[in-house]
């Protein structure tokens, strides 16, 4: 079937297989490899990205359902190379990433999460993140990046 | 001024952060352009005997290349001889216990490799694989320590026993005779699943006598040097490449069946080939930790001074002897830890069962070793009716009697072990959390809170004879490049590497490149397990920049025409010149540029001896007394590593260690049914711990340098783990001890809470 859908701003079409998987036309179609595949039972939330703004986990979404509408992917977040998104720039001071796996699905999680909630507890973090699976952090420094980050955008807000 | 010891972010992560990493599945190299896929067809069954392989329907498939059995495996010679039994030298042993590629005549674990089906499209592979028809007879299956000890199922009937190794000494009947007190009791250190987020995977390509791999590993060096075996091939035929690597945790140490199995079928096929394994295969396929049945024996007087101590060990090694026989020989060489007890007797058995093999998982050895002694201390504690703390401290070898020799081989170098207890009781409040303790249990508190203590003491680069590579090479527009043998799995070594080289010589570190993970690059090297990348990868950089700044004053003061001991190299600003005349300062640019056609570089090889991380965790828990749930609220540690490179990146470290053995502790078991069946075969049944089922931590600083190595580091990777696990395990035991509650096998769910609670309340 054929499938259209705007991914980082950029319209996207192809004729893919009825049983494609959303994560995969992002990958094998769109060529955007930062979103992972690290499970098959919804659980680990790797390949989580935006979806008409919100997230939603790639690999549980069919390509076609995404027909007709718009894909953010970790790639589409930054302005330029220079210009990280304040979640990537507050991951990055934070060092809330060891070996990044997780960790584009784990930026956009935590982008639809401050969207949805820009002034979160650190339970509310916590419990926002339960679908995103980390081996390496502890989560410990995710936690911390995703506050540090709520106070960057609200700081920009205000300026 | 030094950058050592200084927060330095992170070098990689702006690539990581937002084109994201280039994993395996992520290579897009113009020479794999229309690979082919790589299905497995795996044992559904724990032990059978294959009487039939049909292929015919899923070669009459859409889309399918080709379907690969045992059969088709002529062109590999045969598998090395029975090696030695040998106490230090890990298994894989041969012989009689030989594991094969593709599975012969019978399986041995549910998740075993029976068949490979190679189609253009991945899709097309998992319908294909469910049309290879396989003929199974079941065979009685082995499940756990008992059964396998009872023999009476085989999985080697050559091997005549499923008792593989047996070392360690039988038990002295006089060993305990001066005790007042004396406490037995047989724990489980449960399986685990090491479930790094990228699992295993493999492409490989043969092309003009040449295979290239790409795979997801620990060890690139190690993996050609496997291949090479395997294959028969002069290991100047393979290009092995480690690509941005998702986590390993040990379980990607070398190169496994299923990533060989993809090499070959590409030299074999002649077509490339790319094969990433679903979670649900990983957590059958990839190997497992743990798994050690120990019975532990600790004796002593009234008033806390423990003599005497055994650990006997039951290692379930799983189906096949791969680092299994090797870990419970770690576990006893640590397993007085950082006690001065004067008789110690250590013993273990290694056994095989019809499950997944079990190899390295964080820690590997050391935290079973910890976990035993660690709980003998508190049952130890709680029989006397002594503070738990108040024990180790009695107990703990004390800061002035350094270096040790313990009794079970180890030399520990440096410690302070009471200074670390001290430090995280003061840390954690110690005292008043008895008191909050003491009042909860007055008033008969539905949830009662628990202190969980451990000390430690574990052993870093324990193979650190077999050293570790760098080259360093500075080029005449002033940049550098690092080729070194150790291969990052999210540890930093980017941001590690250029911090050395710009401590060492004052080369900015945005102009040095570190390069890691290629063989054609880098044919030499160990790669990084063990918690050895910055004591042996990381010192093999620094000789290599000390060897480059020597030959760099030569060439200065040839350039300048001074004498060497004249010159000075400004690292602030990475400039040589004349003592006392600025003007006369020459850069490495000038430098590299006056070098001969060997250019200004080094190359290294470095050995060493082990060293010895300790430290003190200090876990709070809660635990609701009418339902077992668990909460841990706050995590305490002190990890000495020696010298700290860089904060940022030792306490990330720390951390995920610390989560690792909470998730031991609390959470993660693997689990099979009597028939074999894996119960925990996909992330919805195994509970890989999430951030809502931890708090942040507290870690507190103490740097106690190595003696063994010039910069004093010491091993942090795996420490936070060793702690983690027996604090967390003995909090939930001391909130419970007041009903009576002695021991609860992790992993401590709810269930098993529930149920010591109650087994406790009907005794009272």
């Amino acid at each position: 079937m054929k499938v259209t859908m705007t991914v980082n701003g950029r319209v996207v079409a192809a004729e893919v297989a009825d049983r494609t998987l959303l994560v995969h036309f992002v990958r094998e179609v769109a060529g955007l490899t930062a979103a992972n595949v690290g499970c098959d039972t919804s659980s680990c939330g790797s390949c989580t990205i935006l979806l008409d703004g919100r997230s939603v986990k790639s690999c549980t979404v069919l390509a076609a359902q995404a027909d007709g509408r718009e894909v953010v992917t970790m790639e589409g977040l930054a302005s330029g190379p220079d210009e990280l998104h304040p979640v990537q720039q507050a991951f990055r001071d934070e060092h809330g990433l060891q070996c990044g796996f997780c960790t584009p699905g784990m930026v956009m999680a935590a982008v639809s999460l401050l969207a949805e909630n820009p002034r979160p507890t650190e339970d509310q973090v916590r419990s926002g993140l339960e679908g995103n699976l980390c081996r390496c952090t502890g989560y410990h420094n995710i936690v911390r990046a995703v506050l540090a980050a709520a106070d960057a955008m609200e700081g920009m807000e205000q300026r | 001024m030094s950058i050592m010891g200084t927060r330095v972010k992170r070098t990689e992560d702006p690539r990581l952060l937002t084109v994201g990493g280039t994993y395996v599945d992520d290579i897009r190299v113009p020479e794999m352009t229309g690979a082919a896929s790589v299905t497995f067809v795996r044992s559904p069954l724990g032990h059978a005997r294959i009487t039939g392989i049909d292929a015919s329907a899923a070669l009459a498939a859409p889309g399918v290349v080709a379907v690969l059995t045992v059969a088709d495996i002529d062109d590999l010679p045969p598998p090395p001889p029975a090696g030695e039994p040998n106490d230090a030298a890990p298994l894989p042993l041969g012989g009689v216990w030989q594991e094969p590629l593709l599975a012969v005549d019978r399986v041995r674990f549910v998740g075993e490799p029976v068949a490979m089906v190679i189609t253009d499209d991945a899709y097309d592979g998992e319908d294909a694989a469910e049309l290879v028809s396989v003929d199974y007879e079941p065979l009685p299956v082995v499940v756990g320590p008992e059964a396998a000890l009872a023999g009476e199922s085989l999985l080697f009937p050559d091997a005549g026993s499923n008792v593989a190794r047996t070392a360690g000494s039988p038990a002295d009947p006089a060993a305990f005779d001066g005790c007042e007190v004396v406490v037995e009791r047989t724990i489980s250190n449960q399986r685990l699943a090491p479930v790094p987020m990228e699992g295993r995977a493999a492409a490989a390509r043969w092309a003009d006598g040449k295979l290239t791999v790409w795979v997801s590993t620990q060890n690139p060096q190690i993996s050609r040097f496997i291949m090479a075996g395997a294959f028969g091939l002069d290991p100047g035929a393979i290009r092995v490449v480690a690509p941005d690597v998702g986590g390993g945790f040990g379980a990607k140490i070398g190169i496994d069946r299923d990533g060989l199995l993809v090499a070959w079928a590409a030299k074999h096929t002649g077509r490339a080939l790319r094969w990433a394994e679903t979670r649900s295969e990983n957590l059958v396929g990839m190997t497992h930790g743990r798994a050690q049945r120990q019975t532990i024996k600790i004796g002593g007087t009234r008033d806390g001074r423990v003599l005497a101590y055994r650990v006997d060990v039951v290692q379930d090694a799983g189906a096949y002897l791969r680092l299994g026989g090797f870990l419970p020989f770690l576990t006893c060489t640590m397993a007085v830890g950082p006690y001065d007890i004067g008789h110690v007797e250590t013993a273990y058995r290694v056994v095989v069962t019809n499950a997944t093999p079990i190899n390295a998982y964080r820690g590997a050895g050391r935290p079973e070793a910890t976990a035993a002694i660690e709980r003998a201390m508190d049952l130890f504690a709680a029989e006397i009716g002594m503070d738990p703390a108040e024990v180790r401290r009695r107990n703990l070898i004390p800061a002035d009697k350094f270096p040790h020799q313990s009794p079970c081989g180890a030399r520990y170098d440096t410690g302070d072990y009471i200074g670390a207890l001290d430090q995280v009781l003061v840390g954690a409040g110690y005292a008043e959390l008895r008191a909050e303790q003491a009042r909860r249990r007055e008033r008969g508190d539905v949830v009662q809170l628990g202190i969980g203590v451990s000390s430690y003491v574990e052993i870093t680069a324990a193979d650190a004879e077999n050293g570790e590579t760098a080259r360093l090479e500075v080029h005449d527009d002033g940049t550098a490049t690092v080729y070194t043998g150790s291969s990052p799995h999210g540890q930093g070594h980017d941001t590690a590497w250029a911090m050395l080289v710009h401590d060492d010589l004052g080369i900015p570190m945005d102009k040095v490149t570190v390069l890691h993970g290629d063989t054609d690059l880098i044919p030499l090297g160990i790669g990084t397990y063990g918690s050895r990348s910055l004591q042996m990868g990381g010192i093999a950089v620094h000789r290599a920049a000390l060897d480059v700044r020597d030959q760099a004053r030569r060439l200065a003061a040839s350039l300048l025409e001074a004498s060497e001991a004249d010159l000075e190299l400004d690292t602030e600003r990475g400039l040589w010149h004349v003592r006392g005349d600025p003007a006369s300062a020459r850069s490495w640019a000038d430098i590299a540029g006056h070098a001969g056609a060997d250019g200004l570089a080094a190359s290294v090889h470095y050995d060493a001896t082990p060293t010895f991380p300790f430290g003190s965790h200090v876990a709070v828990a809660e635990v609701d007394t009418e339902t077992g749930k668990v909460t841990l609220v706050r995590h305490v540690s002190v990890d000495d590593a020696g010298t700290v490179l860089n904060p940022v990146l030792a306490e990330g470290q720390r951390h995920g260690g610390i989560a690792q053995g909470v998730a031991q502790a609390l959470l993660e078991e693997f689990v099979y049914d009597a028939d074999g069946n894996p119960l925990t075969g996909s992330l919805a049944d195994y509970a890989a711990i999430t951030a809502t089922e931890l708090p942040s931590f507290e870690l507190l600083a103490r740097e106690t340098p190595a003696t063994t190595n010039p910069l004093g580091f010491k091993g942090i990777g795996e420490a936070g783990t060793i702690g983690a696990t027996p604090a967390a395990h003995s909090a939930v035991i001391d909130a419970l001890s007041h009903l009576g509650v002695r021991h609860i096998d992790m992993p401590m769910t709810p269930m098993r809470v529930w149920a010591a609670i109650s087994e406790a309340r009907s005794h009272r």
